[in-house]
């Protein structure tokens, strides 16, 4: 179990405190200084940064959004002048405008130095070959990684977006111990490799380190059965950088999060509220070090709940929960509201049935209708058509049954599936409401 | 080993520091870079009790300073340079340095004063040489020298300086330099230092912080400091130009 920085994984509370509150107080006054945002929205309520003498205080202070970033596409948010800037990545999700974040020199190094703490703490070293398998582009994710698996001295293979049977091959042929991806893309390679007739146990892989979407601990115990890894989560919002901003350690109990660099709080998200330590609700997130793109106090949609108790590895820094919903994944429909992961626990308790799924949400005149999208493993899919329905209208039964309303079903085929979750969202909502 | 926190110090009724919170972790070399009046020795005199805050804390080894007396501090452990040397000039440089042991004089007896002396001046051999001549005859280094020897013969834990490069020449500065980090590397003491030479206070320290208008605006690793442009703008002399907005 390798602890990287030991001074500040293991830095003592108070110390760690102290630090937060001086980095904080200076991002308040650079922040002011500098972003025409942050001045207007302190001169509103007449706060002034010097204000701020404790975390009490702070929490006076507004939120800021997603709207808010969209507002000042595309460099209204940066706190450097342009030249500063050595790395430009941008946010797109399903709104119209994308968040462009900047990364100054200074920003980048910090950034690996956090990638290369949740690498070391699930034990990767330089002896290691990573095969990472984000897509390289606009998206920070894949940098992050890569990044921080150089600092450490790993050997990277930037496998990108490649086929996945390209992808399977590097992994044999290169003899790949660590991959990084989506878990889901996990999945896929495991499918494959069956379809292949690989066996995962000639594989010199040891270790996955996924992230990028929300995933179960259903789908982990499925991932390291089926590719005989062991695999640990990390935490990464890609407004405030991408990963590095919480990683899993071998106790497996919960992400730390490297305090010193991002201040968290959990907040009610329906009243703006501080939650004390242990409660679950929207974490918020402050950058304590950034330089071209700070953010005070960003609602990141992320459902989770902190505890600050030691961890039986060492290290002192909080550790929040897995995030397993968003806050904008929740679907109300009919009233009742229902989050992806309910339909995702569903779909596990049901055998065959991979939790790889779609939800689509239409208003039909005045009715709103779920149809649910699952994709089957090949042999239900090939059987006989008599069993397809059966086992279709068992879903729809079951769904029903547990959530509470009708649900339509609609069985694909698994790769159809995953291309359209490549591109599109997973809840998909048409409704105007 | 040095606390502070939200600390707010004026004269009247101007504010000079507005929410300082600093730290000082036991062995360091941190310095407090910034222009004129920004309220570097301001916030000096704060730490050494000479002003007092009027809101905030201080804390130096785990124990409440912030209503100390400025004589109450040295003999906790805290001694410092102050700006500009003032050193006594119509006396000897031993006479300067035995009213540096002033506060301890008597709970430590002339022989370990004399001790303590001779350190000095293993310190600084030049002083030994100098020994019986008028301070206000030395040169700029070598008054500086004596006002660091002079603060030292408490026995701080933490040595405090004020502008030691002011008014002297570059090799000068690069001595007095090499002395202070041999003071923590060899005697172990912690050090705070205050400078406009940001350049040279960066090359020795660990760690810094940036003063602006009594607000900090940065912190961090020594190294990251001088790699930043805002203090290489604003400190380090590179050449500002109209960018960008």
């Amino acid at each position: 179990m390798a602890i990287l920085d030991t001074r500040m994984e293991c830095c003592p509370r108070e110390e760690l405190e102290q630090l937060q509150l001086e980095r904080l107080q200076s991002v308040l006054n650079r922040v002011y200084k500098n972003v025409a945002f942050y001045r207007g929205l302190f001169d509103a309520r007449s706060i002034v940064p010097e204000d701020v003498c404790a975390i009490a205080d702070f929490q006076k202070l507004p939120f800021t959004t997603r709207a808010d970033l969209a507002a000042n596409y595309p460099y209204g948010m940066f706190a450097v002048p342009l030249r500063e800037v050595v790395r430009i990545h941008t946010v797109t999700d399903t709104t119209d405008t994308p968040t462009v974040v900047g990364y100054s020199a200074h920003d980048l190094r910090i950034w690996a130095g956090l990638v290369a703490r949740f690498l070391s703490a699930a034990d990767v070293t330089r002896d290691d070959v990573i095969q990472i398998s984000f897509r390289y582009g606009l998206f920070s994710g894949a940098f992050g990684l890569h990044q921080g698996a150089e600092q450490i001295g790993a050997s990277v293979i930037p496998a990108s977006s490649e086929h996945t049977d390209r992808q399977i091959r590097i992994m044999q042929d290169y003899r790949t111990s660590v991959l990084v991806s989506t878990p889901s893309f996990a999945l896929l390679l495991a499918d494959r490799m069956e379809a292949l007739g690989i066996d995962p146990k000639r594989l010199v892989l040891k270790r996955g380190l996924f992230g990028g979407e929300i995933w179960s601990e259903a789908t982990r115990s499925r991932i390291e059965q089926r590719l005989l890894i062991e695999t640990f989560d990390n935490y990464g919002v890609s407004e405030l950088m991408g990963p590095g901003i919480a990683g899993e350690c071998r106790e497996r109990s919960g992400l730390h999060i490297c305090e010193d660099h991002i201040l968290p709080e959990i907040i009610d998200p329906q009243t703006g509220d501080a939650l004390p330590a242990g409660r679950t609700g929207e974490l918020v997130l402050t950058t304590l070090s950034r330089e071209a793109f700070p953010l005070v106090r960003y609602r990141t949609g992320d459902l989770a709940s902190l505890t600050y108790e030691p961890c039986a590895c060492g290290r002192t820094l909080a550790r929040m929960s897995r995030v397993e919903r968003r806050l904008d994944d929740i679907i109300i429909v009919k009233g009742i509201n229902i989050v992806p992961q309910q339909i995702e626990k569903i779909l596990t308790d049901i055998e065959g049935v991979e939790p790889v799924y779609r939800v689509i949400v239409e208003r039909d005149g005045n009715r709103d209708r779920l149809t649910l999208h699952a994709a089957v493993s090949e042999h239900v899919f090939f059987d006989e058509i008599k069993h397809h329905a059966a086992f279709a209208e068992r879903l729809r039964t079951e769904l029903s049954r547990r959530l509470g309303l009708r649900v339509e079903v609609k069985l694909m085929e698994k790769r159809t599936l995953d291309r359209e979750l490549e591109t599109g969202p997973r809840v998909v909502d048409t409704r105007t409401l | 080993m040095l606390r502070l926190q939200n600390i707010h110090t004026g004269y009247g009724d101007i504010a000079v520091l507005k929410n300082i919170s600093l730290h000082v972790s036991r062995g360091e070399i941190v310095t407090l870079i910034g222009a004129n009046g920004a309220g570097k020795t301001t916030l000096l005199n704060t730490i050494c009790g000479l002003v007092r805050a009027r809101s905030g804390s201080i804390v130096y080894n785990d124990r409440p300073v912030t209503d100390c007396s400025a004589d109450q501090i040295v003999r906790l452990g805290i001694s410092q340079v102050p700006e500009g040397r003032q050193i006594f000039a119509p006396l000897s440089v031993l006479d300067n340095l035995r009213l540096g042991a002033y506060t301890r004089a008597r709970e430590w007896g002339k022989k370990k004063v004399q001790e303590r002396i001779e350190q000095m001046y293993a310190l600084f051999p030049r002083l030994q040489e100098r020994a019986q001549q008028y301070a206000g005859t030395l040169s700029g280094g070598e008054q500086q020298m004596l006002a660091i020897a002079r603060a030292l013969m408490a026995d701080p834990c933490l040595l405090v300086l004020d502008e030691p490069s002011m008014g002297l020449a570059p090799l000068v500065i690069a001595e007095i330099f090499k002395a202070v980090a041999r003071l923590r590397d060899e005697r172990k003491t912690t050090i705070f230092l205050v400078e406009q030479n940001a350049r040279t206070a960066l090359k020795y320290a660990d760690r810094g912080y940036v003063i602006e208008t009594g607000k900090i605006m940065l912190e961090g690793r020594s190294d990251d400091l001088l790699n930043n442009r805002e203090v290489q703008r604003a400190y380090l002399g590179r050449q500002k130009q109209p960018i960008w907005e």
